[in-house]
């Protein structure tokens, strides 16, 4: 009997010790465990988590010292983590109350999950008191931090669309310009398979890379009110035609190659994508202005030898959209946690006021490549080698129309895992349009 | 995977200590038991209980009956994530138990290269699951990888793109790690096996071959089990090796039971879902461990070694 006994209970072991082993493995590994804000409370010490990859992180990590450097009783623990392993794992300490005192993150719709859930506060009066340090950022980076007419986060850091890099020498070996409509691109395809040269690198394993080209493409066939239906939650808002449409000009480009070989397993963490682009191997990419100051610093001769062209995304001949529409992060944003001691909260404060981008920090975005989102920030790179582009950003964001959050930020975490989901299956080509457009519309207004 | 080595000490004493005696014995189970209940139990019965609600990971934790059970029974991606964990599970066992059970024969001979060789074989099983999947999506990509480095044409593939590529890689790479560790318990296994038994059939006549089908296996039934349970349960809950290697891609070719938990859980915020998949995986685990145990025969604990 009790050998019997033994045995079963081993196998509860073995059977239930796995999944929770590996759930437990799948938490713990993201990175260094720091004290959250919410048990420390030891006295004026803040945290913050944000994100890591070079030359970025070196910025946020010098802001940091240099407020520490100012302000010695008021210190701040910064700890920085990679792209996607920080999604998972800000939300899993703040729903343990873990969470770090300072919440970087990209506004939208995880903003407002955290707003729901009460875990981060509101900075409507802080910004009251303290107008210059609204009035100097731009007005419309506020608008991923407002929910409901109240402002729960600190825009910073800089203006991010997302644009169609290309390499020069590429175009110049099959003799080609770049692209200023869709058809151009579908033109361009087969001339670059045919010396060799993949038409578009993409970082597909990450999916909000392969989402881009859909965000674009239906902007600029149906206009930004299709994608507005979906967010305030219209039924059956994904069955408009230019959705279709959309769905079938992305499943052309994938089925005539028009990404890289083995797209679906590169991830955009890696770099892999830009790599592709500075070495010759692909022709163009379609990506967030941030992988410029990675290009910059791997490329070699790539970035200041003047290879590396860029336009915003051509229109479609026929659409609706106005062609100066841009997707992207309109900034960055930095919350306070509603778990912090009252303490680490002031410090918080003081780092928004003093602390975050600085002359000295906006001088330093500018040298990655990127455009504070500070009024006037284009005084600052007069003279910089890095002049063109910058101007080249800093006119699309000021010139759009519509600065569109990211889809995958904009929509609730449920329905943005569905919708990065179903990318996926499409470039696959797995699902077709039409299925696409069903599975999505069962998830409207989640 | 790393869960495997705890599973594996976590067993229970010898059989001959156990029975028969009262005492203090028992109480030597208690550490053991206290674990089990604070790591196994209670994490459980909470998964249990969230299956029954609707949480984000967040705010307040809401009883919403069955509405999580629902969505998951009712979503086309369990029955894909349950046809792709049997696929691992079958595949990897089909692979690995020939295998290591060569390989264990093989090592379990005396020779001093062979334990030599022992020793190198088991370096995979060192080496962390997360390290090995990132080495191994480096060697195999298809522009930067070892095929294009070596301009070797054959290797230049879409590994990890294609999902039967990409099936096939996962299960190669989960054998490269694994295989040395059921070697060693095919190993252990046949060093058990009494040399008068193979001396009796050398008088008789018999070959290799014939010594290995109609000695060293049969007397390796149990091994066999014992390999094969960990194998198959193991199988069930590859989480991070698939996590860093595929994500579960490309689209859902490679996303098992485990991996659609966690993407459900934390990074869809769907907590309910995710702990009616956990419960689902917690009894699909129990189902085969227990069925490994039937095809075992009555008492397992039985041993056709001479003088036990």
């Amino acid at each position: 009997m009790d050998s019997r006994n033994t045995s079963r209970r081993t196998f509860l072991g073995l059977s239930m010790g796995l999944p929770l082993g590996a759930a437990l493995a799948a938490c713990g590994t993201s990175g260094p465990s720091q004290p959250g804000g919410g048990s420390s409370g030891g006295g004026a010490k803040a945290t913050y988590w944000y994100l890591s990859v070079q030359p970025q992180e070196g910025v946020r990590t010098r802001a940091v010292e240099r407020f520490n450097k100012a302000n010695p009783n008021g210190q701040i623990t910064g700890t920085p983590f990679q792209n996607d392993a920080y999604k998972t794992k800000i939300k899993t300490a703040i729903g343990a109350g873990q969470a770090p005192t300072i919440i970087w993150g990209w506004g939208g719709g995880t903003l407002r999950s955290y707003v729901k859930a009460g875990q981060v506060e509101d900075l409507t009066s802080f910004f009251d008191q303290n107008a210059a340090v609204k009035d100097r950022l731009f007005p419309s980076s506020f608008g991923a931090a407002t929910i409901d007419g109240k402002i729960y986060a600190m825009p910073c850091e800089t203006v991010q669309p997302i644009v169609l890099f290309h390499n020069k020498t590429a175009f110049e070996k099959i003799g080609a310009e770049p692209p200023q409509s869709w058809g151009d691109i579908m033109d361009l395809v087969p001339k670059f398979n045919k010396a060799g040269i993949a038409p578009f690198s993409l970082g597909g394993q990450s999916r909000w890379t392969n989402m881009m080209w859909l965000e674009f493409l239906l902007d600029r066939i149906g206009g930004t009110e299709v994608f507005q239906a979906v967010f305030d939650g219209e039924k059956g808002a994904w069955s408009n035609p230019a959705v279709l449409d959309m769905l079938t000009k992305v499943q052309e480009l994938v089925k005539a190659n028009g990404f890289i070989k083995g797209f679906s397993s590169i991830t955009a963490d890696s770099n892999a994508d830009q790599a592709l682009l500075y070495t010759g191997k692909a022709a163009m990419m379609l990506h967030g202005t941030w992988t410029y100051g990675g290009m910059s610093q791997d490329g070699g001769d790539f970035v200041p030898g003047g290879h590396l062209g860029y336009t915003n995304f051509p229109p479609v001949d026929g659409g609706k959209g106005d062609p100066s529409n841009t997707v992207g992060n309109p900034g960055q944003y930095l919350s306070i946690s509603s778990k912090a001691t009252p303490e680490q909260k002031e410090i918080a404060k003081k780092f928004f006021a003093e602390g975050v981008l600085t002359d000295q920090e906006g001088k330093e975005w500018v040298e990655t490549g990127g455009v504070p989102i500070v009024k006037g920030a284009d005084a600052a790179w007069a003279g910089s080698k890095d002049a063109d582009f910058l101007n080249f950003v800093y006119g699309i964001a000021s010139n759009a129309k519509v600065f569109a959050q990211s889809w995958d930020q904009a929509l609730s975490p449920a329905a943005a895992e569905v919708l990065l989901d179903n990318i996926a299956k499409l470039f696959q080509l797995s699902i077709s349009p039409q299925q696409w457009v069903d599975n999505m519309n069962a998830v409207i207004g989640q | 995977m790393s869960a495997f080595a705890p599973t594996a000490r976590r067993g229970t004493p010898p059989a001959a200590t156990r029975e028969g005696r009262g005492g203090v014995l028992p109480w030597l189970a208690v550490p053991a038991l206290v674990v089990f209940v604070g790591f196994g139990v209670i994490p459980l019965i909470g998964v249990l209980f969230l299956s029954f609600t609707s949480w984000d990971g967040l705010g307040e934790i809401n009883l919403s009956g069955l509405t999580s059970w629902q969505t998951v029974l009712a979503d086309p991606g369990l029955p894909h994530a349950l046809w792709i964990t049997f696929l691992v599970i079958a595949a990897s066992w089909a692979f690995q138990t020939p295998l290591s059970l060569l390989i264990g024969v093989f090592l379990a001979g005396r020779q001093r290269y062979r334990a030599v060789l022992a020793v190198v074989f088991f370096i995979p099983l060192l080496l962390s699951q997360a390290a090995i999947a990132i080495a191994y999506k480096a060697l195999l990509d298809p522009n930067f990888g070892l095929g294009a480095g070596l301009h070797i044409d054959l290797l230049v593939q879409d590994w990890l793109g294609r999902p039967v590529l990409a099936f096939s890689v996962v299960i190669f790479v989960v054998s490269w790690q694994f295989i040395p560790f059921h070697s060693l318990i095919y190993q252990g296994g046949v060093r058990q096996i009494p040399r008068s038994m193979y001396e009796a059939a050398e008088l008789d006549g018999a070959g290799r071959m014939r010594k290995f089908f109609s000695i060293t296996l049969p007397q390796l039934k149990y091994t066999i089990i014992t390999s094969s349970t960990l194998m198959v349960v193991g199988s069930l809950t590859f989480f991070d090796l698939i996590f860093v290697l595929t994500a579960g891609g490309p689209a859902d070719a490679t996303r098992v039971l485990a991996l659609d938990m966690y993407k459900r859980g934390f990074q869809a915020s769907l907590m309910g879902p995710a702990s009616a998949i956990a419960v689902i995986l917690v009894l699909v685990g129990l189902a085969l461990a227990l069925l490994l145990r039937r095809l075992g025969g009555r008492d397992p604990q039985a041993s056709q070694l001479e003088g036990a």
